[in-house]
């Protein structure tokens, strides 16, 4: 089977995020006062094969952190779904 | 015989050459290594040279670090072989694991090009062997990923162990204790974000990388017997 992946990286909390915070410092310039805490990451999709949900989840897991994401200064986050129900 | 150093090449590596010329000018035999093969062909020493290698993409190193030579570098490391990173090379080595911490974005997001003040800080690593604990070089750094993190802890071990080689004068870029270079457990791992061999001739406005790459080739040296 096929499932869909979506992996979220970010700096974990209390590394700073010097594209996070010049982002906010540009805020104020388009009005957007309200605006507090952004933090800056990426996301990646793929398509991965594996017998069940399961081990889909597990092997992306595996990529999430060995690969996708530098455990010394980024957390991920995982979603896995059958191909046609993917995260939004 | 010269002691042979062993340059590794990365698609987007871009200052391999600078090192085996600044290398040879030092005396030693100098051999560009590709990085898609599994071996380091015998080299008394490795420098993974600056650069973007493959094309820095997803974080700088992450992707170098699967190259097939990595395997071969870090056998080396283990039976006690001297390996350089430079810029590029030393975000490969945390990457890898040879070396721990990371390096993330400059703080305030500025590319620096420019020379920088860093002080030798020990002597005891394979790159300031022939230094002088204290003195203060003139190095030219370049580089957009050059802010140095590490957890608490990892910054004590590095301290008590006496494993901060290099550190920036003035802060440049937000590293954590101003750390421009560090070493490996056994000291003979070393990863540093200034070039020394952009600093190896006083034609290019500084000699005083010499002696740390003079350093590197004495510890070669040592392992020719």
């Amino acid at each position: 089977m096929r499932f869909a992946a979506l992996v979220e990286v970010q700096l974990r909390p209390g590394i700073a995020d010097p594209e996070g915070s010049t982002i906010e410092r540009a805020l104020p310039a388009l009005g957007f006062d309200e605006v507090h805490r952004v933090r800056a990451g990426r996301s990646f999709r793929f398509e991965i094969e594996a017998p069940d949900e399961a081990r889909a989840r597990a092997r992306a897991e595996e990529l999430a952190t060995r690969l996708l994401a530098n455990p010394v200064i980024e957390d991920s986050r995982l979603e896995v779904c059958a191909l046609g129900a993917e995260p939004g | 015989m010269p002691p042979s150093v062993g340059v590794v090449v990365f698609p987007g590596t871009n200052c391999e050459h600078d090192v085996a010329r600044a290398a040879e000018s030092l005396g030693a035999a100098a051999t560009l290594l590709w990085h898609g093969d599994r071996t380091v062909a015998g080299v008394d020493a490795v420098v993974l040279p600056g650069g973007f290698a493959h094309g820095d993409y997803l974080r700088p190193g992450a992707l170098a670090r699967f190259s097939p030579v990595m395997e071969a570098v870090g056998e080396f490391a283990a039976a006690g072989g001297p390996v350089v990173g430079i810029c590029n090379g030393f975000q490969v080595l945390t990457e890898a694991g040879l070396l721990p911490g990371a390096l993330q974005k400059n703080e305030h997001l500025r590319f620096l090009c420019t020379t920088v003040a860093v002080r030798v800080e020990t002597t005891r690593s394979v790159l300031t062997g022939a230094a002088e604990a204290g003195a203060v070089l003139a190095l030219p750094v370049n580089h957009f990923d050059g802010n140095y993190v590490c957890d608490r802890r990892t910054l004590d071990e590095l301290a008590a162990e006496d494993r901060i080689v290099l550190r920036y004068v003035d802060d440049v870029n937000g590293s954590i204790d101003r750390i421009a270079g560090i070493a490996g457990p056994g000291g003979n791992v070393v990863g540093l974000m200034p070039h020394p061999e952009r600093a190896s001739d006083d034609l290019l406005g500084s000699s005083d990388g010499r002696v740390l790459l003079g350093s590197l080739l004495e510890a070669a040296t040592a392992r020719v017997g």
